[in-house]
């Protein structure tokens, strides 16, 4: 038990070279030709930022207090989630020629994928801080914390990639769904909206969204200042830990018959 | 001395469904039908055999016969259904050359790449790139993205990274032939200092000469069973024979 435990560590020590590759292969073929190349990771961000505080500032009316920052701390952590868990469903179907011919601990293709997000999320973070200095919006002792809320979403994305990486092999149908599902989910969760305009079912389902944990206690360490409670700090790291444990369950049953379906 | 490969009664099966059910309506109807049964497929029965530091095996048979199964279980590729594999050392299969290559790379970044995925630090992939780019003769090209090069240069490519470190255990399956008649006279040579290094290989091929040439043992296979076991002169003229 513990042998195989070292082994395991041996291995992950071994391959963790090709996990930066991998990682930096995503972010260099992401961007390769085009003209601003990394500067994206920042410029998208905002522009989404711009255009949705159009919309909703204006057409709705809506009168949120400092509503672009309001947005963007929803938004970053939410599609880091989102985007990092698309691109994992395809990471192993994506690198099946690569799994037939060299043995590579399979785990690395998701992981790899979420870790990369990871990076984005950090250079998407710049961008918030700049606007937050150009909108004079007070910076914060508690956005030294920020590290937390991504951690327990990073194990939350974690899980869920690794888990929608092997089921995709199985049933190619979640590819699709995926797509509807996270636009819902999107929906779902407020991002450009306050959630107390949504009625009081809907708020009772809502606590069993993570994402609508993740992206409060985001807000709550950015705008408001206050370090959420210990019972709030349990609950997202339940819902990651929880994930995760789910996910890898689910990947190492299955991940010796990828290799015959892919 | 020291088995380096210890192949247990390993046995291999495939689902040979005529259709894989790869969608959930057609898995959930088939499940309702009771349909959910698939002819089954055994690639490889009951294989056992076990090499020493420094055998050569060459693997013969015919078409469909295992030996890429075989080749692939060893490596680690494919888990086997029954049974199990022992390697005791690095493993360097050459089951397909350049596999991981990113066509949007460079040749640069698809040797650190590659060699990452081979199992290789940064560190070591440091210390050797040059040697690689000069052995695959792509001085020129080292910022060229690889979807420019021509197959051959590839080739070499692949072939320079897989053979830069002197392996353990070395698992070929026909790749000897790789690019002009200058570059494979080259790569041969190379093939036979891995050879005389007292690597482990393990050999498929078509071609009995080239096993009688360089393998010591064989191992003829025939519907994934084992055939016969032992020395390559012997197991060779068998298996012409046929």
């Amino acid at each position: 038990m513990l042998h195989g435990l070292k082994v395991k560590i041996d291995v992950f020590i071994k391959y963790r070279n090709l996990l930066e590759n991998l990682v930096s292969r995503d972010i260099k073929v992401r961007y390769r030709r085009s003209v601003l190349g990394m500067l994206w990771t920042v410029l998208n961000p905002l522009l989404m930022m711009v255009v949705i505080t159009i919309v909703f500032s204006t057409l709705f009316k809506q009168n949120i207090e400092h509503f672009p920052i309001y947005y963007l701390s929803g938004s970053l952590i939410f599609s880091f989630s989102s985007e990092t868990t698309s691109n994992a469903l395809y990471s192993i179907i994506g690198n099946a020629s690569l799994m037939k011919k060299v043995y590579i601990p399979k785990y690395l293709f998701p992981v790899s994928k979420v870790v990369s997000g990871l990076v984005n999320l950090g250079f998407s973070l710049i961008a918030m801080f700049v606007v937050m200095l150009a909108m004079g919006v007070e910076c914060r002792i508690t956005l030294l914390l920020l590290p937390i809320p991504i951690f327990y979403t990073f194990l939350f994305a974690t899980g869920l990639g690794l888990l929608l990486s092997a089921a995709t092999v199985f049933f190619r149908d979640i590819s699709h769904f995926y797509g509807v599902f996270v636009m819902a989910w999107t929906y779902f969760t407020p991002i450009f909206y306050p959630v107390d305009i949504l009625p009081e079912t809907a708020r009772k389902v809502m606590d069993f969204n993570p994402m609508y944990h993740y992206v409060q206690y985001m807000r709550e360490l950015i705008l408001y200042g206050n370090f959420p409670s210990m019972r709030e700090n349990l609950i997202c790291f339940l819902f990651g830990a929880g994930m995760l444990l789910i996910g890898t369950w689910v990947f190492y049953r299955k991940q010796d018959k990828f290799v015959l379906y892919v | 001395m020291d088995a380096m490969i210890r192949v247990n009664d390993v046995s291999m099966m495939f689902n040979m469904s005529s259709d894989r059910i790869d969608n959930i309506k057609e898995y959930i109807i088939r499940l309702l039908k009771k349909q959910l049964m698939f002819q089954e497929f055994w690639a490889l029965k009951h294989i056992s055999f076990e090499l020493e530091k420094g055998d050569s095996l060459g693997i013969v048979g015919l078409n469909g016969s295992g030996k890429s199964t075989l080749l692939k279980t060893i490596a680690g590729v494919l888990k086997p259904t029954k049974g199990s594999v022992y390697t005791g050392g690095a493993i360097a299969p050459l089951i397909e050359l350049g596999a991981g290559f990113d066509d949007d790379l460079s040749a640069e970044e698809n040797v650190y790449l590659n060699g990452a995925i081979l199992g290789y630090s940064k560190e070591y992939m440091d210390s050797k790139y040059e040697e690689i780019i000069t052995f695959a003769e792509l001085k020129d090209f080292t910022q060229v993205p690889l979807k420019n090069y021509s197959s051959g240069m590839k080739a070499r490519l692949g072939f320079a990274i897989a053979t830069m470190n002197v392996p353990d255990i070395l698992i070929l399956d026909e790749v000897l032939a790789v690019g002009d008649y200058k570059f494979q006279e080259k790569s041969f040579h190379r093939m036979e200092e891995i050879l005389h290094s007292g690597a482990t290989v393990l050999f498929v091929s078509h071609s009995v000469e080239q096993v009688r040439k360089i393998c010591k043992k064989a191992l003829w296979l025939s519907n994934g069973e084992m055939k016969m076991f032992g020395d390559a002169e012997m197991v060779c003229s068998q298996y012409e024979m046929m």
